[in-house]
């Protein structure tokens, strides 16, 4: 798994890892605030931002003392971009779908399965 | 990318999910028919062709037998608002039954690529029925290479004619 996306889809994959990155999209914070609601070691916290890290979506400030950690906000965006259009590809056909399932219960008016009532376009 | 699905979900959009766990896509959408109409749907040559392909065009289905062990091809062309694109597709069907479909899907362009394919169809009681397909991939790599196609084949005919309504400035 070397592609940046996969990298960002596994480091997702774990619940603490996804917690920890829902708090940093509200600030940034250090390790120990970063450690403090769960119940694991430290190091088993400095090993779940290692793995956000190498995902390219955290970094954390070198000079400063306390380094913070920081959501890098452009690697979600970049896969929200992504996944939005392709699902926006899947929507276009799916109203084509729509259209396809309205002519078929207008060739078969037996079909009581239907309510009659249609909604907007569907008629 | 999380998808929050309560018994009161209803998609009157398409909703997807990249799996985070196993390289595979999910996609839900809630449709105004009975499972038996959306089956058919999926399975009538005519009717798969008319909304397949890209809107006004439709695709060429090549080969179609729809049955457990039967198999499928079908061509799509369009056009990307700059030139014209022609793709090709083909699996086999190994499953189709009323509630459910599984197939394999293959894109010619990368002919060793393939997925498994599961579509159900669930009644939801009240005229409608949801569509769950799950595409599986081979690895993380093919699933996201597919996630990321919709930005280099232009087989989006919505922002195709943006592109070409602003390039006109009529919009």
């Amino acid at each position: 798994m070397t592609d940046p996306l996969s990298r960002v889809f596994a480091a997702l994959a774990d619940p603490t890892r996804r917690d920890m990155v829902a708090r940093l999209t509200e600030a940034d914070h250090t390790v120990n605030d970063l450690a403090a609601p769960y119940d694991v070691s430290l190091q088993a916290v400095s090993k779940h931002l290692k793995v956000l890290e190498e995902a390219g979506l955290v970094t954390r400030t070198r000079d400063a003392q306390r380094r913070p950690v920081h959501l890098e906000a452009e690697v979600f965006d970049l896969m929200t971009k992504w996944i939005e259009r392709y699902r926006r590809r899947a929507e276009e056909r799916f109203t084509r779908l729509d259209a396809a399932l309205a002519r078929m219960q207008d060739e078969d008016p037996t079909n009581t399965a239907i309510p009659t009532k249609q909604e907007g376009t569907a008629s | 990318m999380t998808t929050m699905q309560t018994p009161e979900t209803r998609y009157t959009e398409a909703a997807i999910e990249a799996d985070a766990k196993v390289p595979a896509i999910h996609i839900w959408r809630d449709f105004r028919a009975t499972p038996a109409q959306l089956f058919r749907a999926h399975t009538d040559p005519e009717i798969f062709s008319s909304w397949v392909g890209p809107t006004g065009i439709g695709a060429d289905i090549t080969h179609w037998e729809a049955r457990d062990g039967g198999s499928w091809s079908y061509t799509a062309r369009g056009s990307d608002g700059r030139e014209d694109f022609e793709t090709s597709f083909h699996g086999c069907f190994h499953t189709v039954r009323e509630d459910r479909i599984v197939q394999t899907f293959t894109w010619d362009g990368m002919p060793d690529g393939v997925a498994l394919e599961t579509l159900t169809f669930e009644d939801l009681g009240d005229g409608r029925t949801r569509l769950h397909a799950v595409s599986l991939c081979d690895s993380f790599e093919d699933r996201d290479a597919w996630l990321r196609s919709g930005m280099e084949v232009g087989v989006n005919d919505g922002y195709a004619a943006i592109d070409r309504m602003l390039a006109e400035g009529s919009l």
